[in-house]
């Protein structure tokens, strides 16, 4: 898509294009390009001298253990979150596609949680599941269950999962519920005629035809997982109780603040860089139609 | 429909209701917490109806602080967020809206390499950059200022890529007419172009706005100064202290407060915020 008819000149585009380019190359490829550079250093613990050590950061970071388990928490954050905040959301957006009174009502009272901070949610799910104070955690243990988040992993895990479903689902249901209004009742009502029942026609026309959304929802709910869930695990569990919530992200964060490896910390940033540049690519490959050029 | 049986609608009004119950619980423990003494917050056997200290503990939250906690009153942390807030969403706004112009109105060397320049922002999230960024914000002096807190957060492709996506819907037959009249692209732009983006620009506002709000990682990283932090980092520090000391009550009295102005956007800007989220699709 070009325009066919446009202005002439020579100075004005580049004016125009002027603010952003510079706040662009200053705060995003100065920052990008010393993070990949940083990977290659090492500095000594005052920041005073580095010196260019090759790929030794990465030998480092792939030699520690604790990034694996890193990794491995990362893989099962994001996969509970997704799978939970989108099947929740699908289960929700079926029952409001139908033809209910007060519909849009509901839609107003599901969405509403995309509006919350995610460091916020987290402190609200941290409350309600404290321990000692939680009104929810009360019943647990009179059930004869030991919660604690703040000293169990899984149990830390389980929470930290739980607020990022909470916050996501909202978003999910949006999407979901646009794709299912998009599906046209003609094919629905063959299905119908056809004599197959509400199930059979929601795996066999509707879930096929939703695919589009689903998968482009996939994409957006790790990269939400990855990067946006930072808040809630801070918030919550700042990483803890012993590593059982460090992501990949969070470690990036961890490493170079408290630890102060920036070198460690930056080979990580490369790491991240490359995976989310991987799913944008997946994205645009087969969500293709945003940009043409 | 194709069958219209009573039960399935039942069906689906008691897993709605349920739903919007489940996602409401979280913020109604807040603010019933909000409403009491310490005393009764800490001792785990919070009631479920709200309590008589509601007017004392927002009171205190946003006008006094003080406490050993938080030396600062919550009603300049949410100055902060606003200025913060509104200054991304109207810095990207700008921004983004004269480089969009600027690629779709004009044919200029290097046009697409500007445009891939911008592009690329999309894939590298602040947190993957963030101790470099850091280091540059610092050299540049803007640790603990809205510049610092607002400019990094705005340097991304999403709203170019929306305002280039409207400028393209926009008829040719307006410029020839425009021209024609005698208007250059600044008349042009600022006669016939920014009216017509008024609806995109607000969508783009609410989402923004909401973003800008809901920043953590960044805001945590550059402000030092207590007197500089945004709400949602405040209530987070709120919580460092141990839990035995913490004032719960006031956490979540500011807790409701951080959760009002996105949420009250998303109510009552809906039709904007749902315009906004589906065609940035991000």
């Amino acid at each position: 898509m070009e325009k066919s008819v446009v202005f002439n000149g020579k100075l004005l585009p580049y004016l125009l294009l002027a603010p952003q380019l510079a706040i662009t190359l200053i705060f995003f490829y100065w920052p990008a390009s010393q993070a990949i550079w940083q990977s290659f250093l090492r500095e000594d613990a005052f920041g005073l001298n580095s010196e260019f050590v090759g790929l030794e950061n990465y030998q480092a970071l792939f030699a520690q253990p604790e990034y694996y388990t890193a990794i491995g928490t990362t893989v099962v954050f994001s996969s509970l979150v997704t799978v939970l905040s989108l099947g929740v959301a699908l289960l929700f957006a079926t029952q409001a596609d139908k033809n209910l009174k007060g519909a849009s009502a509901y839609k107003t009272l599901m969405i509403w949680p995309y509006a919350v901070a995610p460091a916020i949610a987290g402190v609200l799910w941290f409350f309600i599941f404290h321990p000692t104070l939680g009104t929810l955690a009360r019943p647990l243990r009179v059930m004869g269950f030991n919660w604690n988040p703040m000293l169990d992993g899984t149990h830390a895990m389980i929470l930290v999962v739980m607020a990022a479903v909470w916050k996501q689902v909202a978003y999910n249901f949006l999407f979901f519920l646009a794709g299912l209004q998009a599906i046209p009742k003609s094919v629905i009502e063959a299905g119908a005629i056809d004599g197959a029942g509400p199930l059979r026609r929601f795996w066999t026309i509707i879930f096929p035809l939703l695919s589009p959304t689903t998968f482009f929802l996939l994409v957006v709910n790790i990269v939400y997982v990855f990067f946006e869930t930072f808040g809630i695990i801070d918030a919550v569990t700042a990483g803890g109780p012993a590593g059982s919530t460090t992501t990949m992200v969070y470690k990036v964060f961890a490493d170079g603040r408290l630890g102060g490896d920036l070198g460690g910390s930056a080979a990580q940033s490369v790491v991240l860089m490359v995976i989310v540049i991987a799913l944008t690519a997946i994205q645009f490959r087969y969500v293709e139609r945003k940009v043409q050029y | 429909m194709v069958e219209h049986r009573p039960l399935r609608d039942l069906v689906a009004y008691i897993v709605l209701s349920l739903g919007v119950l489940i996602f409401a619980f979280p913020v109604y423990v807040a603010f019933i917490a909000s409403t009491y003494d310490a005393a009764t917050v800490v001792s785990g056997n919070l009631p479920l109806t709200p309590g008589g200290r509601m007017l004392e503990n927002y009171y205190r939250a946003v006008f006094v602080g003080g406490s050993r906690f938080m030396n600062q009153p919550v009603g300049v942390l949410l100055l902060n967020s606003f200025v913060t807030a509104i200054g991304i969403a109207v810095g990207k706004i700008l921004i983004s809206i004269l480089s969009a112009f600027a690629i779709v109105y004009f044919r200029f060397p290097f046009r697409k390499t500007a445009f891939w320049i911008i592009f690329i922002t999309l894939m590298l999230p602040v947190e993957v950059r963030i101790y470099p960024t850091y280091k540059v914000v610092a050299d540049l002096r803007m640790l603990d200022t809205y510049a610092g807190l607002i400019l990094p957060l705005i340097a991304s492709a999403t709203g170019t890529l929306l305002f280039r996506q409207f400028f393209m819907t926009v008829p040719d037959e307006l410029l020839e007419a425009s021209r024609i009249d005698g208007a250059g692209p600044l008349r042009f732009f600022w006669d016939t172009l920014l009216p017509l983006s008024m609806t995109t620009v607000a969508a783009l506002f609410v989402i923004q706005f909401i973003y800008g709000w809901n920043q953590y990682l960044w805001p945590l990283l550059i402000t030092t100064k207590d007197s500089m932090q945004t709400i949602v980092i405040g209530i987070k520090k709120m919580l460092t202290t141990t839990d035995e000391l913490a004032e719960w009550q006031l956490a979540m009295a500011t807790a409701v407060l951080a959760m009002l102005p996105p949420v009250a956007v998303v109510v009552f800007m809906q039709r904007l915020f749902v315009k906004g989220l589906v065609e940035t699709e991000k």
